[in-house]
């Protein structure tokens, strides 16, 4: 078997799942951004007893096999399904198979990689901070944006680089709901995977390596410029 | 970073289990291997899933002690994982063209052995498809369309020179969604998710999706032939039961069960 460099680089078809990946996940790191703010902010400061269970949900993801939400969301977005019924009424169609379908599996799959990041940042918010900015009479809102966020500033990377690292690595639950269609959900692992069924894999072996680089270049920022993530 | 990473864990407890858990991958791994001669391990099509799991229950009744297990997928991911020394002791492909390969490259110890040709067919859940025809694929209110991926999917391959033969392959190209196998593409349209699919006929034929849609075949003149062909591996050259299970394969009970999920049987064809 050749499993050597022989053939030249990336195919269109190679930098099309790319650039799709890229789209996704930037996508998807900016919805999860806006919902996980929040959620960690409130997972950070409540003494709640739903502290526990949301927290739990939020990190189900880490700890689930892609295929069990795969198998969910195929579920629910398909015509007799919760999410399936919503988009059908609302003239949608239905999500599986396409890219907003993938965004929104995204966020559910990266969601404790955004959230926990952010959860730990806002719990080490200094509470007299937050008081001495009381003091000078700045609102809820304000004291949020120019003392909890710029304070936070090294978890809000954390959060971002991992959100969109997890989402650029997803792979089961784009295999079991995004129906390998080119230029909407084919992703570059997809890519990758169907490389090697089909046995190219020199073609397997460029795409690999591209993403291993990206891979390795995104952690390597994220240790040398945020040491201390938890921040 | 990550929470759950985060919990105190003693070292020395670490170090403890982790050499129990060692032990006890080795005494499985020597299980294993000691056993390897009286089990079969058969990697087959998804298109056989219903059809094999009968015959493998008549074999049974011939040989009770028999431990057979099976693992289904797609016929070009087995053929290389062979390549790269998995253990599977039989191969049965939905395209011959793959255990051929696999015996000119001196990975099988029998000949290519054809023991079916497969049928596609229409199926729908939401729709009659029985008075359907592929030019009917092209109806707007037709959405996804699920078939095997062609590049590497038999049955993916043969639904698309049929599309193609038909003539609709440009109109229906926008809408189709692939399936990485023939299971999966039967499980994107048994769940909804697309309106119609290009199954194979045993799939159709199986207790599963039969009372839940309905199927038309599609004309065998579209399309090549679906020769299906098994090899018996290299690392099963000397393991009887495999050479029993291909033995059995021939026989008429075999083929009667191959014969009801609606295979042709090579040698009644051609």
């Amino acid at each position: 078997m050749d499993f050597s460099f022989s053939a030249a680089g990336l195919s269109a078809a190679d930098i099309s799942a790319i650039w799709l990946t890229v789209k996704l996940a930037t996508l998807a790191t900016f919805i999860l951004l806006l919902v996980g703010v929040p959620v960690a902010w409130w997972l950070a400061r409540t003494r709640s007893r739903w502290k526990g269970p949301v927290g739990a949900v939020v990190a189900l993801p880490i700890v689930l096999p892609p295929t069990v939400i795969g198998f969910y969301l195929l579920v629910a977005m398909g015509p007799d399904g919760p999410l399936g019924r919503i988009t059908q009424s609302l003239g949608l169609g239905l999500l599986s198979f396409t890219f907003a379908g993938l965004v929104i599996a995204s966020v559910f799959y990266s969601l404790p990689f955004v959230v926990q990041p952010l959860q730990n940042a806002f719990e080490n918010v200094p509470e007299r901070a937050l008081e001495t900015a009381a003091t000078l009479r700045a609102s809820a809102l304000d004291r949020f944006f120019s003392v909890v966020l710029p304070l936070s500033k090294p978890g809000l990377i954390t959060a971002s680089v991992l959100g969109f690292a997890h989402t650029v690595g997803e792979f089961g639950v784009v295999l079991m709901i995004g129906g390998n269609i080119p230029g909407q959900t084919r992703v570059a692992s997809v890519q990758i995977y169907d490389h090697v069924e089909a046995m190219e894999y020199v073609q397997a072996h460029w795409l690999s390596g591209a993403m291993l680089l990206f891979a390795f270049a995104v952690l390597v920022v994220l240790y040398t410029f945020n040491p201390n993530g938890k921040r | 970073m990550n929470r759950l990473l985060e919990a105190p864990i003693k070292i020395g407890a670490v170090k403890g289990v982790a050499a129990k858990l060692l032990a006890l991958v080795f005494l499985l791994a020597a299980g294993q291997t000691a056993r390897a001669e009286e089990k079969l391990t058969i990697a087959a099509a998804a298109d056989l899933q219903f059809a094999l799991e009968e015959i493998i229950v008549s074999f049974r009744h011939i040989d009770p002690a028999a431990r057979i297990e099976t693992i289904y997928g797609s016929s070009g991911k087995f053929s290389t994982q062979i390549r790269q020394g998995a253990p599977y002791d039989l191969y049965f492909s939905a395209d011959i063209a793959y255990p051929r390969e696999l015996e000119s490259e001196g990975y099988a110890a029998s000949k290519a052995q054809p023991y079916a040709v497969g049928r596609i067919v229409l199926w729908s859940q939401s729709r009659d498809a029985r008075a359907m025809t592929l030019a009917d694929l092209a109806d707007p209110a037709i959405h996804k369309i699920a078939i095997a991926n062609p590049r590497h999917a038999p049955y993916g391959k043969r639904a698309e020179e049929a599309l193609r033969s038909a003539g609709v392959w440009e109109k229906v190209e926008p809408k189709l969604v692939y399936g990485e196998d023939i299971a999966q593409t039967a499980q994107y349209v048994q769940s909804g998710n697309a309106q119609v699919g290009i199954l194979a006929l045993s799939l159709a034929r199986s207790p599963q999706l039969a009372k839940q849609g309905s199927y038309v075949l599609i004309s065998d003149r579209l399309h090549q032939p679906l020769l299906q062909g098994y090899i018996i591996t290299r690392r099963a050259a000397d393991n009887p039961l495999a050479q029993a299970f291909s033995r059995f394969m021939s026989g008429k009970e075999a083929r009667t069960i191959m014969a009801r999920y609606g295979f042709a049987l090579p040698g009644e064809v051609e």
